[in-house]
């Protein structure tokens, strides 16, 4: 990758979001578990030896299983999805450090990223009029910068700012090594974390002389319509406006009917493009989510025939049953336009 | 041209925060801030954040928009404290919905908290102060964590005061921020510098009117800029005021807003509604704010003093609400106050209830002193307030004085006080403020001071005390041989067979001195008073039933300092005189151009400018001498002493307006040039003329002898002159600068019971003295040596003492002995030039003076002097035509070993 097809995709990714809606992949997880995997699915060839067990750890699989997780990404693209989002959501030093696999989080985000390239680059080839994008994810980890795991003192923290950018910053340089053509921080639930994020990529791409799409999403965690670490949507974008992005937007967490209301928020505050990936509803006391593809599309309707988004897509749940519905919705409906008051601040 | 509109800023915490037109004039809460709040600064440094928690969920409920947080103490790990009480904060979402303000002059410690912070803050702040790598350097960081910043009107050379300055410097960083960095000027914020005003300096006068042009001007100038501020700067000389200051800040804001300040750091509980500013207070105070008339500083000042007493009031109704409350009540208020303007009513009301005058003093007046000494034993109120205090006491006192005369007349009684203490300054010396303030102390104490004044042989003490059978006697001393004459005093009440405890106190007096010299001198109690505070505790002790306890202890730790001054005295190595001599400082003389004096001989300044004089003043050891202990200007921020200072810092300005006006003070000088040369032994030779025929007198110098390491010189004045031997051409100067008048005011502030005023005129005598020395000096290395004619040093600079060439003083470190003034008096014939004389003892009167020697060098330096060995006492008396008693006398403190 060079600095000018970076510059490139914006360009091409903005020319085409200027025509029509874009969508992105559905749910990983909820794909993986559609395959009988077993503990030695997660080590095979890498992690043989590893002394703890490595089953669930999903981002392994673009290592040991790649031809699983490129068959995903196909099953995606094949209902017309234009990005595939990297394998890559536990994919931090700090994530990983579970598992005790930190000295692998650079050889997985490498192996993420290539899964999607080539998936992506088989499918540009098949259809030359729909060019597909493979999108780097950051994850939020599971540590959060700005909350204390503890009640009797507030003030405590298990991850700091500093920690936060090197993982990140880590993560970042391996899946641009591995060939994606953007980066979406996703499924924020603090901010502050967010801003360890941007603040990794935006020195990245200073010290690469790269031009590299940022996505920015985060989670609304429940009625409060308010982020985990307490803000709103409005505060939250005015929080990571510093750092140029791409796009921003929400993903996970609610379905598409509770989301709506903050997509709105954030429609008519962000000067950049708007972003929506929803589940498949709530979950059921299994943790299955219970939308079909009919019902869920109902719902995200109203974001696409009211304007709301340039980008959908699906998160948790959200099958390429789910996406072919979204992405006939999404060939139904205008874009959404860029506000005057936003023009200006451009 | 609405294409080129830029965005509104917008800020967040939990919650946005738009800033624009529409949204108004924005808070910034100011409590949060160490240096600001003396209650923060201690609720942190005990590391109670709870409550600290607490100050900014007021503020916000009170209306702060954003809270400004900083941590700046030099004795807090700033950056720890930050990043702690913005966690802690996170987790308050009634705080943490609004943004922060990352306050600190440490880039370190706003880095610390940008990390810390989700939502969209502002950092304050960052300037050209150091030029344009480090400004730029941080404000992209500033970029990449996301926040605003503001930009103080700073650069390399300085903070701008004026229009010119902060629009220059605006502009240049509005540029360099926004097209070298595309930083967004929508967040961007000046703040261009709010300084106080009325602070008696005319150069501040027109701060606030170059402020709101400079905020027009930004507003016009620089799209998106903003302009905030510490608004309570402003009203900085009127700390303790706070009608007076919120009206200020009022009055400011309305003005400011006005001209387009868009926010500022305020304390949101003390803004009035401009409105509500009573008309003639709103008068006065914009012509301050608005500089409109020339005396509007002095105005207001005048002003403020009658509505001050409101103190945490606001209202013009409860101004005078203690007025209402009960006699005890009124009176007591009144003396921890310091209020005289009703005590004479009062006291009146309190004569008529009580059967006997004398009963008002014992009683309620005495009552109220009581709260006075718990305070200030507490450490709650200070000495300047108690002296304020002693004022209003000594006033009732006077008023009830005829009536208990009356009283004694017709039934012979007499009132009792505490104590009778004799107080003296020693035979010899002419100072008294240290002495004058402990007086006043003790009086407040109701101990009755019979205070003989300055000079006071022994004799006259001993008669004085007998006469007026004292329970003490107190001895105060500054200069040197004061130490001596106080050992006189002790042997002769020992000779007298004397009972009465003597108290020792004064600047060269030390606990050391006193048990090793004084104590031994006599069988009674003799106790070291380190200051005023001390004194009533020392005194109560020793006229309490308690006494033989305190006494004996005392002695017991005077002992002991005597047998470790001794083991010190014993480990001592002193250097022969003659192997000090050969390892003197040296310097290459055939390498060194003496500058040749403007002129040879004396020239006398009568009658100085005293305007001049007072722009050179060093406070800080004003407020020592007010037992406020801190560095200036640091001082009147102190979060202990800060209020008090400040007040007293204002009283003296007022005085000094005064004294100027009036020119009720009188500064003048002599200095002198005279060829020079260096003789062998430690001695200087001082010529008339420039043929160097007709010798004007032999200065003699000592020499540092205690041990030291290789390669060390062993120190002398005499190094700094050329030796004769040299072909050098080299010269020396000397002076004399006097303060006179403050006695002849102080007497009438003392006849009217006012020895608050009557200690400040003494005290901003002796800045004056001390300030024309450091002036002269300069004037002589500039211009009348002129060997430093290219010196350029600001008065912190010269305070430092950052000059080439020194001006030690006969009695001081590097030269100890005084009686080389005497040398140093006809030299320049100084009682004649500037009316300044010689006492005994060698102490110039007026006390205000300040002598000394000019060397020029460039590598002269003061040193200190140390203890020497008996054979340079004993060259040294060959030297001055004196046996070795009298050299061991005028030598006594400096001596480095036993006298026989």
């Amino acid at each position: 990758m060079n600095a000018a097809s970076h510059a490139s995709t914006t360009e091409r990714l903005q020319q085409i979001l200027r025509q029509r809606v874009m969508v992105l992949d559905g749910a990983m997880g909820t794909s993986i578990q559609g395959y009988p995997l077993e503990e030695a699915d997660f080590r095979k060839g890498h992690f043989e030896d590893h002394p703890s067990p490595l089953k669930g750890n999903n981002d392994l699989l673009s290592l040991t299983r790649p031809e699983i997780i490129e068959e995903i990404h196909d099953s995606f693209f094949e209902v017309g999805c234009d990005f595939a989002c990297t394998n890559a959501f536990s994919a931090t030093t700090i994530a990983q450090a579970d598992y005790g696999l930190e000295y692998a989080v650079r050889d997985i985000n490498i192996a993420a990223a290539q899964c999607a390239r080539r998936s992506a680059d088989r499918w540009t080839a098949k259809t030359p009029d729909q060019p597909r994008f493979v999108v780097g994810c950051l994850g939020p980890t599971n540590r959060t910068a700005s909350i204390s795991p503890d009640v009797n003192d507030p003030g405590k923290r298990l991850v700091s700012f500093d920690n936060l950018v090197t993982a990140y910053r880590e993560a970042a340089e391996a899946l641009v090594d591995g060939g994606v053509d953007m980066i979406m921080v996703e499924t924020v639930f603090d901010t502050l974390n967010a801003k360890a994020a941007v603040f990794a990529v935006l020195q990245m791409k200073e010290d690469r002389g790269i031009d590299l799409p940022l996505m920015v999403s985060g989670t609304i965690t429940d009625a409060s319509g308010r982020t985990l670490s307490g803000q709103t949507p409005e505060a939250f974008w005015v929080s990571l406006q510093h750092g140029e992005l791409f796009s921003i937007g929400l993903n996970c967490a609610l379905g598409a009917d509770d989301m709506l209301p903050h997509i709105v928020a954030l429609d008519k505050h962000a000067d950049c493009l708007v972003s929506a990936h929803p589940n498949a509803g709530l979950p059921n006391e299994f943790g299955e989510y219970d939308q079909d593809p009919e019902q869920m599309a109902a719902l995200v309707e109203p974001y696409l025939s009211e304007g709301h988004v340039n980008i959908i897509g699906g998160c948790c749940g959200t099958t390429p049953a789910h996406l072919a519905q979204l992405k006939a919705l999404a060939d139904r409906y205008s874009p959404r336009q860029p506000k005057p008051e936003a023009v200006d601040a451009v | 041209m609405p294409s080129n509109r830029v965005p509104d800023m917008v800020l967040s915490g939990l919650e946005p925060l738009v800033v624009n037109e529409t949204t108004g004039f924005v808070n910034v809460g100011e409590r949060s801030n160490v240096t600001g709040s003396r209650k923060f600064a201690r609720l942190i440094q005990e590391e109670n954040y709870e409550e600290a928690v607490d100050i900014a969920r007021v503020q916000v409920e009170d209306g702060a928009q954003i809270i400004d947080v900083n941590m700046d103490d030099a004795m807090l790990d700033g950056e720890a404290a930050m990043v702690r009480y913005l966690n802690l904060l996170a987790s308050e979402p009634d705080v943490a919905k609004v943004p922060f303000m990352i306050d600190s002059s440490k880039w370190s410690i706003i880095e610390a908290g940008l990390k810390c912070v989700q939502g969209k803050a502002i950092v304050n702040s960052i300037s050209l102060k150091e030029g344009e790598e480090p400004f730029l350097r941080q404000a992209r960081r500033i970029k990449l964590y996301g926040a605003a910043v503001v930009v103080m009107a700073f650069d390399t050379d300085g903070q701008a005061d004026t229009f010119e300055r902060r629009i220059e410097i605006c502009e240049r960083s509005y540029h360099l921020l926004v097209d070298k960095i595309g930083f967004p000027p929508q967040d961007i914020v000046f703040d261009p510098n709010i300084f106080p005003v009325a602070t008696g300096i005319p150069e501040h006068n027109n701060y606030c009117v170059d402020f709101f042009a400079a905020t027009r001007w930004i507003k016009d100038n620089l799209p998106g800029a903003k302009v905030s501020g510490g608004v309570s700067n402003v009203s900085f000389s009127f700390r303790g005021n706070d009608t007076v200051r919120e009206a200020m800040h009022s009055v400011f804001l309305y003005h400011a807003i006005k001209a387009g300040m868009d926010m500022g750091i305020v304390n949101a509980g003390m803004l009035t509604i401009y409105d509500d500013i009573p008309a003639d207070l709103l008068e006065h105070v914009e012509d301050v704010v608005l500089n409109r008339r020339d005396d509007a500083a002095e105005r207001l000042v005048d002003f403020a003093e009658s509505v001050k007493e409101n103190a945490s009031a606001s209202k013009e109704s409860d101004k005078l609400k203690w007025r209402e409350w009960g006699l005890q009540e009124r009176l007591t208020h009144a003396l921890v106050k310091g209020i005289t303007e009703y005590i004479e009513v009062d006291t009146e009301e309190a004569r008529l209830a009580a059967n006997k005058p004398i009963k008002v003093i014992e009683g309620p007046l005495m009552d109220g002193m009581n709260v006075v000494g718990d305070l200030f034993g507490a450490g709650k109120m200070f000495l300047p307030q108690v002296v304020k205090s002693a004022r209003v006491m000594k006033k009732a006192v006077a008023y009830l004085l005829p009536y208990i005369e009356e009283e004694k007349r017709l039934s012979g009684t007499e009132g009792e006080s505490n104590g009778v203490i004799i107080m003296a300054t020693v035979k010899g010396d002419v100072h008294d403020i240290g002495k004058n303030i402990v007086g006043v102390v003790l009086s407040c104490n109701n101990y009755e001071v019979i205070d003989l004044g300055v000079m006071v042989p022994a004799e006259d003490i001993l008669e004085a005390a007998e006469k007026h059978n004292a329970d003490i006697i107190g001895l105060s001393g500054l200069i040197t041989p004061s130490l001596d004459e106080m050992v006189n005093v002790a042997q002769l009440m020992q000779k007298r067979g004397m009972s009465t405890p003597l108290l020792i106190g004064g600047a060269t007096t030390s606990k050391v001195h006193t048990a090793v010299k004084i104590e031994p001198q006599y069988n009674e109690p003799v106790v070291h008073v380190l200051d005023a505070s001390k004194s009533v505790p020392v005194v109560s002790q020793l006229l309490s039933s308690s006494k033989a306890v305190f006494v004996s202890n005392l002695q017991d730790e005077y002992q002991g300092v005597r047998e470790a001054n001794a083991r010190k005295r014993g480990n001592k190595i002193f250097t022969p005189l003659a192997d000090a001599r050969a390892r003197a400082f040296k310097t290459d003389w055939a390498n060194y151009q003496p500058t040749k004096p403007q002129f040879i001989g004396n020239r006398t300044f009568k009658d100085y400018p005293l305007a001049d004089i007072r722009a050179r003043f060093d406070w800080t050891p004003f407020f020592k001498t007010w037992e406020l202990h801190g560095k200036f200007p640091r001082i009147l921020e102190d979060e202990i002493v800060g209020e008090e200072a400040t007040q007293l810092y204002r009283d003296a300005q007022a005085m000094l307006d005064q004294l100027i006006a009036d020119k009720s003070l009188q500064c003048d000088a002599v200095i002198g040039f005279y060829p020079a040369e260096a003789l062998d032994g430690d001695v200087t030779r001082l010529y008339r003329d420039e043929a160097r025929t007709d010798t004007a007198a032999h200065l003699n110098h000592l020499r540092q002898q205690a041990d030291r390491p290789d390669g060390r010189a062993y120190r002398s004045l005499a190094d700094f002159v050329a030796p004769a031997h040299s072909g050098v051409d080299d010269y020396m100067g000397a002076f004399v600068v006097s303060c006179h008048g403050a006695d002849e005011l102080a007497k009438q502030f003392e006849a009217d019971h006012d020895d608050y005023n009557a200690i400040m005129v003494k005290a901003l005598a002796d800045r004056f003295a001390e300030a024309f020395a450091e002036l002269m000096h300069e004037k002589v290395r500039k211009e009348y040596w002129g060997y430093a004619g290219d010196e350029t040093l600001d008065n912190e600079a010269l305070i430092a003492e950052k000059y080439q060439g020194i001006r030690p003083a006969p009695g001081y470190p590097a030269c100890p002995e005084h009686s080389e003034k005497a040398t140093l008096f006809e030299l320049l014939d100084a009682t004649s030039a500037t009316g300044t004389e010689l006492t005994d003892s060698y102490a110039m009167l007026p006390a205000s003076s300040v002598s000394g020697w000019y060397f020029a060098h460039p590598e002269a330096r003061y040193f200190g002097l140390g203890k020497i060995d008996r054979d340079q006492v004993e060259d040294y008396a060959t030297r001055k035509g004196w046996d070795l008693e009298t050299a061991e006398r005028w030598l006594r403190p400096t001596l480095g070993y036993d006298e026989l």
